[in-house]
């Protein structure tokens, strides 16, 4: 891609019929995905509330979900069913159909510098939503492997005793609550992009909800 | 912009709009594509969405959480994350232990009430209570308590709200009073009864794993009131509310105790 791919993505007519921008298991995958995410983010925070790890620092009640400590426990540990299996689910998906490779791959540094200098600038296209650029590509493998991160800082915390090896991993449990914590704002930041970016793209709502 | 077709409202003139903006002049068509969505059905759904996502966030004003079929399926999941954490549990696997250098000073007080409230044992007239699934159904004094094979831990007490501090305490294998006590290790659960009216129940393998002490001293000092006097029950691979304290009775059973914390909502495995 020598050239930026916006001009090569414009001239491609859209064929009658063909497949959808997003099949339908990805669109279940990320609407699960979202679903179980921001239970656990709201939830979680109400949790954090309880024991802030930095202090001085919480999170206003009103923005949390289960209105107590032991309420947003059970919320936080019937969405992380969700997040792991549907995770595991998407992921595997991913692999076994070959889209990881096909959506995700190559993906440079430098791709994702001139991508990001065109998004800035107002060049980058979204014509072809089928298509990601290099910063959605790094966007949502960051997020995937943030999400992963979430998953076992959170298993190291939950079952510091029985993981060891993760704990250890995570630099023991209180360590733990802090990747955890950092994990949870990496993620909350892509969460106000990608929102933003769908508020700027309308259509790419539309093709996340119904395939085109 | 080359949309899709589908998406194009009747008479809209893409490909005039296409030959006029070539596809350099990227900020123009996204303008444009920004304003046919504004006008055209798709805003009406986006809207929707937006609305939804308004909707999701009304359900952090806990109102949803005061809805019965939704606490009754969250108390479900936490039932069926009991079963999950005890497959998870190893009754092998050791807590981390730590140095005298490594204690938390001052161990933290933490109880469902004020230090002011620490009940008063008085350890002269104190009876420890056996009863349920236990052959050996007398009562123990104090010094025969302490008579018992003693052991030192310094382990990581982990609070349910995420706060940790680590502890020294002594006292004797619970697993080995149970079995000395002759009570059926073959139940499902052992509960307690406190005098500062806690009550709390533990799964039969986590009260025979090696590091579950029933403790009385703290520190290398008789155990003081605020810390559980004459007795606490202490498990390195539990949350802090599932080691109760100023034990009076124990009792092993196959019925459900329940506990005070978990009977308001909190998780009954409550392991570490």
């Amino acid at each position: 891609m020598s050239t930026p791919h916006v001009q090569a993505q414009l001239a491609r007519p859209p064929a009658a019929g063909s497949r959808p921008i997003h099949p339908l298991w990805v669109r279940i995958g990320h609407w699960l995905n979202a679903l179980a995410a921001i239970v656990m983010m709201l939830s979680g925070w109400r949790i954090y509330d309880a024991s802030p790890v930095f202090h001085g620092f919480t999170i206003p009640p009103g923005l949390t979900l289960g209105g107590w400590l032991g309420g947003a426990l059970q919320w936080h540990f019937a969405a992380m069913w969700l997040l792991v299996f549907n995770g595991l689910v998407y992921v595997a998906l991913n692999l076994a159909s070959g889209r990881l490779v096909r959506k995700f791959l190559p993906l440079s540094p430098r791709a994702v510098l001139r991508d990001f200098v065109a998004a800035l600038t107002g060049k980058l296209s979204h014509a072809d939503l089928s298509h990601y650029n290099a910063v959605q590509k790094f966007a949502y493998l960051f997020v995937i492997v943030d999400l992963i991160v979430l998953v076992l800082s959170g298993l190291a915390i939950w079952k510091s005793v029985q993981f060891p090896l993760l704990r250890d991993l995570m630099g023991g449990y209180d360590n733990a609550r802090i990747v955890h914590f950092c994990a949870m704002a990496l993620m909350a930041g892509f969460v106000v992009v990608h929102l933003a970016m769908v508020a700027l793209v309308p259509r790419s709502l539309l093709a996340m909800l119904r395939g085109r | 912009m080359s949309n899709p077709s589908d998406n194009q409202p009747a008479g809209k003139p893409d490909a005039t709009r296409r030959s006029r903006f070539p596809a350099s002049l990227d900020r123009d068509s996204i303008l444009i594509d920004a304003r046919r969505e504004l006008s055209m059905p798709s805003r009406r759904l986006f809207g929707k969405q937006m609305l939804s996502l308004g909707g999701l966030a009304m359900l952090t004003g806990c109102s949803i959480t005061d809805n019965d079929s939704v606490n009754k399926f969250l108390t479900a999941v936490s039932r069926l994350n009991d079963s999950a954490q005890a497959f998870l549990f190893d009754p092998k696997q050791l807590a981390p232990t730590y140095t005298e250098a490594q204690l938390t000073r001052p161990f933290p007080f933490n109880a469902f009430y004020g230090i002011d409230d620490v009940p008063e044992v008085n350890g002269d007239d104190y009876r420890l209570k056996l009863s349920g699934l236990i052959t050996g159904q007398r009562t123990w004094t104090l010094p025969e308590l302490y008579a018992l094979p003693h052991t030192e831990q310094i382990t990581r007490h982990i609070c349910v709200e995420g706060w940790s501090a680590i502890g020294h305490w002594g006292g004797t294998s619970f697993g080995d009073f149970l079995r000395r006590v002759g009570a059926d290790t073959t139940a499902k659960y052992v509960g307690f009864k406190c005098a500062d009216n806690y009550y709390e129940s533990i799964d039969m393998p986590t009260a025979l794993h090696p590091q579950t002490l029933l403790t009385f001293d703290y520190d290398g000092e008789r155990l003081p009131a605020k810390y559980g006097y004459p007795m606490k029950l202490r498990m390195p691979t539990k949350l802090g509310y599932k080691n109760p304290k100023h034990i009076v009775e124990m009792f092993v059973t196959n019925t459900y105790p329940g506990g005070y914390w978990v009977d308001q909502g909190y998780n009954w495995f409550g392991g570490s």
